[in-house]
């Protein structure tokens, strides 16, 4: 199984940044490689089983399932149903955590997945610089750090 | 009312640096200020799940706490309160590390639950959230703020993707380098351009290179202060190569390593003493076979103020004059660093003890630590030492004699001596003893020692013996070091103008 793991820091408050992204269907708004999304069904997007289906800005399609929420702790787990890029039991799990000695919390992202041996490390690579990292980083340039 | 607290803060390390020092369950009275004195219950050890650790607070309090989890893979320990003077009823605590994986820092969250009376509990949970989590988080961010270089700072964050994960430690990857970062650091320190008084004494500022092979990079914690740095400020033997950087001993933090270092690691705490000279600094490198690693349960102060000074307890009463039982010591400067350190050392061997102090003060010291009969000294009655001391040995004189004391005591500590006695000429704090006539040492068959405390520390495994026995002695609580004072290393001089005045009782250090 490989997994992939980023974290930093953003100088805004977990609330604030929890604000923006709870929203299950919101990566178009704070990501900057999605371009549309919906919540199949019709369902609310903190509907615990609801299933998103967006679409990345070359194209491709993925849907993922929303396994938790917790207000409580700022974590969010979802896993992917269908993606283009070959992998299979992926679960991701993204936190904030509030940092109490200044306005500023500590995000993290990471994710376990099966896939062939010979393209865990490109995927591994992709997924922490290109997907986890990237948003990381539209969402520390939108608080101003 | 069951409390839910949480504390947290960016600490600019590593975060196995930071985990390293923590995963010891006995290590928080090295880096908490509110914990004085902390021991792990029936000698089990800092990452014995169960294992319970027995501490006392600054503010005199004493506490109870056992470790309930300890986790490598997440950088995490549990505990859980036992006994404790104010009601944290049903207290559990968690501290673990998260890295920041878009640069080189960590995560720190200390957390709990507890159930205090509910008209203490705004009281409890301010008291510690700031005295404990607060200010803990706030000394870790501090020590490790320098571990940190500018280079490791610069490495674009979009460069590189973590891989490490805290959930599971990755082993098939090479871990990310922590070692020598190849940035220079400026650091605090003491220099003397020419030899003199302790005005001589200056506070500037210095560029400290990265380690070079087989060095150590220090961020030093504590200086101890010796009468040989006076030496080295006065010019005595040129000692002290101009312009130089007094100081013999310190303890510090690893905050790089040379190349071919394999023994000492990043963030260790380690202690050394001996030449090359020069710990006056906040930051220095020395040689890595010099050092020697702290114990979790001895503190950094402690061993600052007595490893100079036990280390040449432990060659004297070791290699030069292993005391056999039922002989006679005089002892100079009984209730100094080094006295009081012999005196106890002497004491174990069997000894009777005769100090020599300048004050009743220092007398009351010097019997505490085992002199048998103490002597306060009149410069204007000559002859008043040598007779009390014929006195207390029925005319005999004393076997060996310790004087630090140099030319202007030696005479009379042959005086004082036995036959086929020993004068151990340790220092020459008056100044040089300067030519004599040998011919008189037959008249008592005297055997004349004056050792160099390098001869006795030569290699690396000496160094490890004698601090091992050392520490042992220390934990057991059959030698004790005992701090004087401690002044900011800016005012080094002040140290020096209080040690040739022989105000101090114990030891003096310098803090960076």
């Amino acid at each position: 199984m490989a997994k992939v793991y980023i974290s930093s820091v953003i100088s805004a408050s977990a609330g604030q940044v929890w604000g923006v992204v709870r929203d299950f269907n919101g990566l178009p708004k704070w990501t900057p490689f999605v371009a549309e999304s919906r919540i199949e069904q019709s369902q609310p997007a903190d509907k615990i089983g609801c299933v998103r289906n967006f679409t990345l800005k070359d194209g491709g399609r993925i849907r993922e399932r929303l396994l938790a929420l917790s207000d409580y702790d700022f974590t969010m787990v979802y896993s992917i149903l269908e993606s283009p890029m070959g992998v299979e039991n992926y679960v991701a799990t993204l936190k904030l955590i509030p940092i109490t000695d200044g306005d500023q919390c500590f995000a993290e992202w990471g994710a376990e997945f099966d896939c062939a041996a010979s393209r865990e490390q490109e995927l591994i690579g992709h997924i922490g610089r290109n997907v986890f990292l990237a948003a990381f980083q539209s969402l520390k340039g939108r608080f101003g750090s | 009312m069951t409390i839910r607290l949480m504390r947290s803060g960016v600490i600019d390390a590593p975060a196995e640096t930071v985990w390293h020092l923590l995963r010891d369950f006995n290590s928080h009275d090295a880096w908490h200020p509110a914990i004085d004195t902390s021991h792990i219950e029936a000698d089990e050890a800092g990452d014995q799940v169960g294992a319970v650790r027995a501490f006392t607070l600054k503010d005199g309090g004493f506490l109870r706490e056992q470790l309930i989890a300890l986790s490598d893979r997440d950088m995490s320990l549990s505990y859980c309160l036992l006994d404790s003077p104010i009601p944290l009823h049903g207290y559990v605590a968690r501290v673990h590390l998260r890295p920041v994986t878009d640069g080189n820092r960590c995560f720190l969250i200390w957390e709990s639950s507890f159930a205090p009376p509910p008209e203490r509990a705004a009281e409890l949970t301010r008291l510690v959230a700031e005295n404990i989590y607060e200010a803990g988080i706030a000394v870790l961010q501090a020590r490790f703020s320098l571990s940190v270089v500018s280079d490791l700072r610069n490495t674009p964050s979009s460069g590189s993707v973590e891989r490490r994960s805290p959930l599971q430690a990755d082993t098939s990857l090479p871990r990310p380098s922590i070692v020598s970062s190849g940035a220079s650091l400026s650091a605090a320190a003491i220099m003397v351009e020419q030899y003199g008084g302790p005005e001589v004494l200056q506070s500037v500022s210095v560029v400290v290179p990265p380690p070079a092979p087989g060095e150590v990079r220090l961020r030093q914690t504590a200086i101890g202060v010796n009468f040989i740095d006076i030496y080295c400020r006065r010019g005595d033997f040129n000692l002290l190569q101009l312009p130089g950087i007094p100081g013999m001993e310190a303890t510090g933090v690893v905050l790089d390593v040379g190349e071919g270092v394999t023994n000492i690691g990043v963030g260790d705490r380690v202690a050394y003493a001996g030449s090359p000279i020069g710990a006056y600094a906040s930051i220095r490198n020395v040689p890595a076979d010099l050092v020697v690693h702290l114990p979790p349960d001895i503190d950094d102060r402690t061993v600052a103020a007595c490893y100079l000074k036990g280390v040449t307890v432990d060659f004297l009463l070791q290699d030069m004059h292993p005391l056999k039982g039922g002989e006679t010591i005089l002892l100079r400067a009984a209730a100094g660093g080094l006295g009081l350190i012999l005196s106890q050392a002497a004491k174990i061997a069997g000894a009777t003890i005769i100090g020599v102090v300048s004050s009743d003060a220092k007398a009351i010291a010097a019997r505490q630590a085992g002199c048998d009969h103490v002597v306060v000294q009149d410069r204007h009655d000559q002859g008043a030492l040598l007779r009390q001391v014929l006195a207390f040995t029925g005319g005999k004189g004393v076997d060996v004699v310790f004087d630090g004391g140099g030319g202007a005591t030696f005479a009379e500590s042959l005086d004082c001596l036995a036959l086929r006695g020993h004068l151990i000429s340790l220092g020459q704090a008056s100044g040089p003893i300067g030519p004599r006539d040998i011919d008189q040492l037959v008249v008592k068959s005297v055997t004349l020692s004056r050792p160099n405390f390098a001869h006795y520390n030569q290699d690396w495994q000496t160094r490890q013996t004698r601090a091992g026995r050392l520490f042992s002695l220390l934990r057991q609580g059959r030698v004790t070091s005992r701090l004087a004072e401690a002044f900011p290393l800016q005012a080094a001089a002040e140290a020096h103008r209080g040690l040739e005045n022989r105000g101090n009782i114990g030891a003096y250090l310098l803090l960076p």
